[in-house]
């Protein structure tokens, strides 16, 4: 928010030259990364273009509506295997990649509604654990399937995976651009990169339209929200909906660029991690999401690090890298919301409400003590 | 016949650990409104402690009852510390905090509890030393071991104990004060503060108590096997009517029934379409049902806004 309010106090040249400066950074930044620090890094900007689309997903239903899911993951589960169901040996379906991913899209948004209309008169704390369990099922579904039809062909994942293709141009494929070598990784970026900055765009206009207001009224109060004629039932579900919809699409992403999905990927430890980037970044504020999920992705790839430094320091490995991201997301979590539970970048509404419940409380303790 | 009855031993023997873990979901969310998420790996900590001392102590001749007295006594210490630390740290200071806030630090101290037993125990499967040689009894067709008897009555007499302790004791009266009102049971006279401990201690110590029973039964600790056994107690909880200790004791055996007869009838009934690797989903099943139907469960007050 605040970021786009800085823009617009610019003046119109300047502004554009800013523009301009950013999309030459983002066009430049994965061959620049590509030659300073390694294909794998490049990888890792990949992924973590999948992850915002996924936290800003996540955010519509959490940060803008206050419904907590902890099953987010299931979305994103969905909108892979109607993808690699539909593009893979596994039925022998290869069908175009355009039609697949609004489908996919379209799975996820039924599931999400699914999901959402029974547990509309829940609250909070029930919701999570009802959201939690639908995760659970999803995976467990996907776990067994396999038998007596085989349709997800159970643990061992669907293989073989068609790579992203639109008419003639396959992303499989390398491509050179004068002396410029564009590998896979960099053509999947390009795509990512779209896609997350159309997030970012449809969360920021969301944020500030008539649905998002309503949603954030009735995260504030779900009663008064219903009072001032908000159609809580629809809105809810099309926060539910919409979520869904953030996290099948980029399901479809991943299971393009992967080449090869199994329910390992979309574990509660998964939905949760996806929790910590919004709760890392700022609930409901877009910029702060954006920041959480590149954090945390980048995160698990310096820990990687650690393995060795270890091994130098102590002689051997006393704790495991994914372990110890673990540790540091639960650690994460509980330090974020006891010493800055609006997080890292904070929304300014978020902000604001936490102030004036410290006010209410100081002038109490005031009243007491005078 | 033989075999619904013996589903059913099973079912309540089952439901009996079920419902000693929902009684501490229980008796927190009745007093502070709060899920606990981290209440199912509490759990597993005692359970794997209690592994620990046994293994320990397996060979050193000492007879197998002082052992199991021994593993268990160090659980419930070690469980009470931590219930007692966990709300001091993570939940105390979010009293007043809005819900979310509460619910994603248990969620963080549930990771935390998980991954630092990973970092004690190792992630394999640790095997119990067989304490009690497992001697049949046959009733009606259906049979089953000392080792059940003694977990289902042990659990009842927990149970019995408990809401014995609520009802007629001091603290008990404290605790009730406290959850219909806790500003006015602070002017009464209440520590508020001192009666939550103490309802963290309480939920703790039956929490160990039945995970001591967990490996007993299973022979197998795990440092995941908190969230599993959490989730069906915590479901167990809400078919009670959350907030209720009775009803949680009720919904657990119900939930323990239902869920070893729909595992053991699904094959038949399916035609061999869906096995019992289903059997995880039903607790979900019931949960959803119970909360779209009877959110309230089956023993709580109609309050309307309280889901």
């Amino acid at each position: 928010m605040s970021r786009v309010m800085d823009m617009r106090a610019l003046p119109p040249l300047q502004r554009w030259l800013v523009l301009l400066a950013v999309a030459a950074l983002l066009i430049a930044l994965p061959f620049a990364v590509d030659a300073f620090l390694g294909r794998t890094w490049v990888r890792i900007i990949d992924v973590a273009l999948l992850f915002i689309m996924l936290a800003l997903g996540l955010n519509i239903v959490v940060g803008f509506a206050g419904l907590l899911d902890l099953g987010y993951i299931a979305f994103f589960a969905v909108g892979a295997y109607s993808y690699a169901l539909l593009a893979s040996p596994q039925f022998e379906v290869h069908g175009p990649f355009l039609l697949l991913l609004p489908l996919g899209a379209l799975v996820a948004a039924v599931f999400g509604i699914l999901l959402g209309a029974p547990t509309l008169r829940l609250r909070g704390d029930y919701l999570a654990i009802v959201t939690l369990g639908f995760g659970e099922i999803i995976r467990i579904f996907l776990n067994n399937l396999n038998r007596p039809i085989n349709i997800t062909n159970g643990p061992q994942g669907i293989t073989l995976i068609d790579p992203l293709q639109v008419g003639g141009i396959a992303l499989s494929k390398t491509y050179t651009l004068g002396s410029l070598t564009i590998a896979p990784v960099h053509s999947y970026y390009f795509v990512f990169l779209a896609c997350a900055l159309a997030s970012i765009f449809i969360s920021l206009r969301l944020e500030d339209s008539r649905i998002g207001r309503a949603w954030i009224a009735i995260r504030e109060d779900e009663l008064a929200a219903s009072a001032m004629g908000i159609n809580t039932r629809n809105i809810k579900l099309l926060a539910f909906a919409m979520g869904a919809t953030f996290g099948g699409v980029s399901g479809g992403l991943f299971a393009s660029f992967q080449g090869f999905i199994s329910p390992e990927s979309f574990t509660l430890l998964d939905s949760i991690m996806v929790l910590c980037m919004v709760v890392l970044g700022g609930m409901g504020n877009v910029g702060g999401v954006v920041l959480g999920a590149i954090l945390l992705t980048a995160l698990p790839e310096a820990l990687r690090y650690v393995g060795p430094l270890q091994q130098a320091w102590f002689g051997q490995i006393h704790i495991d890298p994914s372990d110890l991201r673990m540790l540091l997301f639960g650690s994460a979590l509980v330090l974020m919301m006891l010493f800055r539970p609006a997080g890292l970048w904070p929304s300014t509404t978020r902000r604001r409400e936490l102030a004036v419940e410290d006010d209410v409380v100081a002038k109490e303790q005031a009243n007491a003590a005078g | 016949m033989d075999i619904f009855l013996q589903q059913i031993i099973n079912g309540l023997v089952l439901g009996s650990i079920y419902a000693l873990v929902a009684l501490g979901y229980t008796m927190v969310y009745g007093i502070l409104g709060l899920i606990n998420f981290a209440h199912g790996d509490i759990v597993m900590v005692g359970a794997l402690v209690a592994l620990t001392v046994a293994q320990a102590l397996a060979s050193s001749g000492l007879p197998a009852p002082l052992i199991l007295l021994l593993a268990a006594g160090a659980a419930i210490l070690v469980c009470i510390a931590l219930g007692i630390t966990i709300e001091r740290i993570a939940y105390r200071p979010l009293r007043r905090a809005p819900r979310l806030a509460p619910l994603i630090t248990a969620i963080g101290i549930s990771i935390l509890l998980q991954y630092t037993a990973a970092l004690i125990w190792g992630k394999q499967y640790i095997s119990m030393p067989e304490l009690i040689k497992p001697a049949h009894f046959v009733v009606g067709g259906a049979q089953f071991t000392e080792l059940q008897a003694l977990i289902f009555l042990l659990a009842c007499a927990v149970m019995a104990g408990l809401l014995w302790f609520i009802k007629a004791s001091r603290v008990g009266k404290a605790m009730r004060a406290t959850e219909q009102n806790p500003d006015v049971a602070g002017l009464m006279g209440v520590d508020i503060n001192r009666t939550i401990s103490f309802t963290f201690l309480l939920g703790s110590a039956v929490g160990a108590i039945a995970g001591v029973m967990v490996v007993l039964y299973y022979g197998l600790g795990h440092y995941f096997m908190g969230f599993m056994l959490g989730m069906k107690a915590f479901t167990a909880a809400v078919l009670g009517g959350i907030g209720n200790v009775a009803g949680a004791m009720l919904g657990g055996m119900l939930l323990g029934i239902i869920e070893s007869l729909a595992s053991g009838y699904i094959g038949d009934l399916t035609g061999g379409v869906l096995g019992s690797n289903y059997r995880d989903i039903f607790a979900f099943l019931v949960l959803i049902l119970v909360l779209v139907l009877r959110p309230s469960g089956l023993m709580g007050q109609q309050t309307g806004e309280r889901a």
